[in-house]
């Protein structure tokens, strides 16, 4: 990993044009560094998803970006502020520099069509020139890459474990060979074990691959295992960012101590007070959940 | 003191083409008031079908289950006390509660139908258990599902399954939906109304974390098949079973990460 920014977002705003306006996020700045994880942490409603969107510019009306830039800094040097593309160079843009594996991968295949027939879509799209062969290839391939087998092109989304379905997901989000890959809850309705294979084959494929991720999700614990950096983000604000040892170690935010006093740790002492204390804990009691465990 | 007893219970599935599934596989386990067992387990594991068959949702294929040493009734009056002592909370708040009706309605429904106090008590007995479950009862007491947040419906299920005043708990992942800074808050509630009125709680969960906290005892579930059974602290920290082990490792564990110590395959750049 390199200190080297592939994707400056600077002072990004998004409001929700409701009656009344819903700030869901508010002047956000942050970089993403080419090569690494950055988690983003946060509870629903923070707006960590909006801002994921509204990066990739995939937001619909009600809402609005009110302020602030995505510039990309492609791996050929030159520099793209993403609100300056139109609709066209957008739509080559996304998928091709920047991919997404949405939350649900359930919903987000097509039930009707084939793992195989979807891949191929997005070569068909992006890269109009291949035969069908060539995208055949392609995608026996990709299936191959995220462990799924090549066997699998020709079944439906309904024949594949939760587990499988993921990985075809990062599959079509790998299979233009993204600088970035902006990755929602993708494992948060999986097995602890799926989850495990999953975030090491993610991890591999980003050693082999050299593309950057930014994970989203509200489950803290994992994030600090897995990312290189992490962003906290609370009421459509990064309240803090910094690496994850020391998030850990040396949380500066009094919201980012309560997070991690949310989770009550596997094996060591941090939790104990669930359990054998006397029975004190009044309405709202978070905050003092989260206090008594340090 | 409440004992429910579960001997050598068999669940199978008989799925239409595609032959039997064997959910639950000679299940044998105790649960007692006073005390809180935690059952853990991948999805598929049967951990669900133990909680239907414990409330009487779903019927066992074979083997015995005995409340206080007495077979569980089959139908009519005797099932109903049955299951007002043996209540249960689910995994979903948003569609557990009807969101036609109020809070009160919601709390009264078993109080009414259990006869669990007089008539003109139970608008006093529908305030005290919203009480217990840590609401303002002048705030909750009319509002629907929509006006509250997950944690505060979570707190009326809870209050829903105290009405009848049961002996045993069974929840269901209790907290998967809830938002994480809230977690810790209803399974504290768990926790004191379990001292408060001597409960046995079975919590239903794939969170060792918050199991090994939480609870006494933790019984680790596997096809169908109980693979390991201690006390909390004794099946996370020195697991004797390859697939309690496994599932431990897979777990986030931030402390065993950043120690150094850790058992993945977790390579950093």
């Amino acid at each position: 990993m390199t200190h080297e920014p592939l994707l400056t977002v600077s002072d990004f705003s998004v409001v929700y044009d409701v009656d009344p306006p819903v700030e869901a996020v508010r002047n956000v700045s942050l970089t993403v560094r080419r090569g690494e994880i950055l988690g983003l942490a946060g509870e629903s409603g923070c707006g960590k998803t909006t801002l994921a969107y509204g990066v990739q510019r995939l937001l619909q009306p009600p809402a609005v970006i009110t302020s602030g830039s995505a510039v990309f800094h492609d791996a050929s040097g030159t520099d793209v502020d993403l609100n300056t593309l139109d609709a066209q160079q957008m739509r080559a843009f996304r998928w091709a520099k920047a991919s997404m594996v949405f939350q649900g991968a359930m919903n987000a295949l097509n039930p009707v069509l084939n793992v195989g027939r979807q891949l191929g879509d997005v070569f068909s799209t992006h890269r109009p020139q291949m035969s069908r062969g060539e995208r055949a290839e392609e995608s026996a391939g990709l299936l191959d890459l995220v462990g799924v087998g090549r066997d699998r092109l020709r079944s439906y989304p309904h024949e594949l474990s939760g587990g499988m379905r993921q990985r075809v997901m990062i599959a079509m989000a790998l299979a233009l060979k993204p600088q970035l890959m902006i990755m929602d809850e993708p494992t948060t309705a999986l097995d602890v074990l799926v989850q495990r294979e999953i975030l090491e084959q993610i991890s591999e494929l980003r050693h082999q691959l050299g593309f950057s991720v930014v994970f989203i999700t509200h489950d803290l614990p994992l994030l600090l295992e897995i990312s290189d950096r992490i962003a906290v983000m609370r009421e459509g604000r990064i309240v803090e960012l910094d690496t994850a040892s020391t998030i850990y170690h040396h949380a500066q935010h009094e919201y980012t101590r309560r997070l991690l006093g949310s989770f009550p740790s596997l094996t060591g002492d941090r939790g104990a007070f669930v359990r054998g204390t006397d029975g004190t804990s009044e309405q709202g009691s978070v905050v003092t959940a989260g206090e008594a465990s340090r | 003191m409440t004992t429910l007893e579960l001997k050598n219970v068999t669940k199978r599935y008989r799925i239409r083409g595609a032959g039997d599934i064997l959910a639950l596989d000679d299940v044998s386990f105790t649960l007692t008031s006073g005390r809180t067992l935690a059952l853990v387990g991948q999805s598929g594991s049967g951990k669900s079908t133990i909680a239907k068959i414990l409330t009487q949702l779903e019927r066992a294929t074979s083997g015995e289950i005995l409340l206080d040493g007495k077979p569980v009734p089959r139908r009519g009056r005797a099932l109903r006390r049955y299951r007002q002592q043996v209540r249960m909370v689910f995994q979903d708040p948003f569609a557990s509660l009807n969101p036609y009706h109020t809070v009160r309605h919601h709390i009264e429904r078993p109080l009414l139908l259990d006869h669990v106090v007089p008539r003109e008590d139970v608008e006093a007995e529908v305030v005290r258990l919203l009480e217990r479950v840590r609401l303002e009862p002048g705030t909750t007491i009319d509002r629907r599902p929509h006006e509250l947040s997950g944690g505060q419906r979570q707190r009326v299920a809870i209050a829903r399954a105290l009405a009848s005043r049961p002996g045993l708990l069974v929840a269901d992942e209790p907290v998967s939906m809830l938002d994480v800074s809230i977690r810790l808050g209803v399974l504290n509630l768990l926790a004191d109304l379990q001292r408060e009125s001597n409960l046995g709680v079975l919590y239903i969960t794939h969170d060792l974390a918050t199991a090994r906290h939480f609870s006494d005892e933790i019984m680790v579930l596997n096809h169908g098949t109980v693979v390991e059974r201690g006390l909390a602290d004794d099946v996370i920290l020195n697991p004797q079973h390859p697939y309690t082990r496994a599932l431990r490792d897979a777990s986030p564990d931030p402390e065993r990460h950043f120690s150094g110590t850790g058992t993945t395959a977790e390579t950093r750049s």
